[in-house]
């Protein structure tokens, strides 16, 4: 009954939902709109859930001193600092237990939570994504050489879109006289980004389709069970 | 033995790419910036929007993807503003209602003429991704209620008429992933024919790309800084994204750069096996 139930469940759910898409009238337009309510009440609830588990995880590693346990302080640090501040005097636009704090505001020039959230946070993952040039340009010196046909058609794909993606590769072929306008490095990127890069992304995108439409159906007709959790 | 190409330390690749981006933002270029097809077609998104019409702008992003999104938002809400055109805001991450409330802090000191409620709105952050945006075509007001500051939305006089997508004229997602542009889309344009625009960051343009086609499913798309930087062109405001495209040109030359010399010294390498018959 355990196991049961629940396949029952989404059998019943899944099926009833494939029927509104093609009957969007009464009873089936009105359950599915009840439904999507649930849904999103559920994923209210999903979001406290990710945070006692992100607790949960991080405490339970300072605790049994796993690998890198010390980076699992500063995360339940700041945790709860930011819940913290956000409980105690809320955020830009709501109060909190103690209401405004208009007294720190006077003295830091915003509250706890907005403070932090516009002068650490905010930068913190600026930087994160700032690194990703450094690490980029690295990787790119190592790994475009080429070495064969197809990593030399790489190569020459990503130098024009890389150029083509900038002001200076516009400048640099704006001489071109207008019967060799389609060497001009922001059209040839254009072309790049429009026919096999947007061919290739489509075949994907059917490949995906068609993967999720497969791993849909195993989970309504109950033959994909991990979701129920066990072995 | 085989010899192995030279390699350069990868801390000068850093220090270089370092003082390429740094140097720029010190020291205007000021290199020309060319518009593309689908920047134009935003543009003309918003320039054939009536006046005094309400169209819909969501902050899927967070601070991470501000040097890419925040230029574009910036300079889509001017646009709009400028047009007279209300804009209710709305945000499927969230980070993204701070995002939103940035923009409008900064936009507030160019347009002081702008009233909450009546030209602008936040509905602030809802979770629920693609299930979130089909319940908003079906009735806005079931989803948001109120807005982020727990007003009665039935009190704006922005909302006044506005009961689901039909009363939208476009909708256009800042995006930085999923749920983005993509769920937009999938919902506004292909299930509520409307038409949808978006902006994203440059390396997820490829995965976006495609929805911008003969159905229209996509009318436009700002991809990246450049992106960013062609509408503060096209609307007369250059701004942080043309000031950041001098950083990203010379950026991009110094990896080029560094890719050719790779190239060379495989090369090398390889002919120097080669003399030596290994």
């Amino acid at each position: 009954m355990k196991r049961k139930l629940p396949l029952v469940i989404t059998f019943s759910i899944g099926v009833l939902l494939i029927i509104s898409e093609f009957i969007p009238h009464k009873p089936f337009g009105t359950l599915s709109g009840e439904l999507e309510e649930w849904f999103l009440i559920i994923s209210g609830f999903a979001i406290i859930l990710g945070q006692l588990s992100l607790f949960k995880v991080n405490l339970f590693k300072v605790r049994f001193k796993q690998k890198d346990w010390q980076f699992s302080i500063v995360t339940l640090i700041s945790f709860v600092i930011m819940v913290g501040f956000g409980l105690l005097w809320g955020t830009e636009n709501s109060s909190g237990i103690f209401g405004n704090g208009s007294s720190i505001i006077q003295l830091i020039g915003d509250k706890p939570f907005d403070y932090l959230f516009h002068n650490v946070y905010q930068h913190l993952q600026a930087t994160m994504f700032s690194l990703l040039a450094f690490f980029i340009a690295s990787a790119a010196y190592r790994a475009f050489i080429g070495r064969t046909i197809e990593s030399n058609l790489l190569l020459i794909a990503a130098v024009l879109v890389m150029l083509g993606n900038t002001t200076l590769g516009g400048f640099l072929t704006s001489w071109l006289p207008e019967s060799l306008k389609f060497l001009h490095l922001p059209e040839l990127k254009q072309f790049i980004m429009t026919y096999p890069t947007t061919a290739g992304q489509r075949a994907i995108m059917i490949g995906t389709g068609l993967g999720i439409i497969g791993s849909s159906l195993r989970i309504i007709l109950g033959i994909e069970r991990s979701y129920l959790g066990g072995k | 033995m085989a010899k192995e190409r030279k390699k350069i330390d990868r801390r000068w690749v850093f220090l270089l790419i370092f003082i390429g981006v740094a140097i720029p933002l010190i020291v205007k270029i000021g290199l020309p910036v060319e518009t593309s097809k689908n920047v134009e077609m935003v543009y003309n998104l918003v320039e054939n929007t009536p006046e005094e019409s309400t169209v819909l702008i969501s902050f899927d992003y967070d601070p991470a993807s501000m040097p890419e999104l925040h230029p574009m938002g910036k300079a889509i809400l001017k646009h709009c503003f400028r047009k007279n055109i209300n804009v209710i805001f709305t945000a499927m991450w969230p980070m993204g209602v701070q995002m939103a409330e940035d923009l409008i802090d900064q936009l507030q000191v160019e347009f002081p003429q702008i009233k909450y409620g009546e030209d602008y709105v936040n509905l602030g952050f809802k979770a629920g991704g693609m299930v979130t945006i089909q319940s908003m075509g079906k009735d806005l007001t079931k989803i948001f209620p109120e807005d982020m500051y727990g007003t009665p939305i039935d009190e704006l006089p922005i909302m006044d008429g506005i009961k689901n997508f039909n009363n939208i004229m476009f909708v256009f997602s800042l995006s930085a992933g999923s749920p983005g542009i993509k769920e937009w889309v999938q919902i506004v344009h292909d299930k509520f024919n409307k038409p949808t625009s978006g902006g994203c960051t440059g390396v997820s343009a490829p995965a976006i790309l495609p929805y911008v086609n003969e159905q229209q499913q996509l009318t436009g798309l700002l991809a990246g800084m450049k992106a960013a930087a062609e509408y503060e062109y096209m609307i007369g405001a250059p701004s942080t994204a043309t000031s950041g495209m001098d950083a990203q040109s010379i950026a991009h030359f110094i990896i080029i750069i560094f890719i050719a010399i790779g190239n060379i010294n495989y090369w090398r390498a390889k002919k120097s096996n080669e003399k030596d018959g290994l």
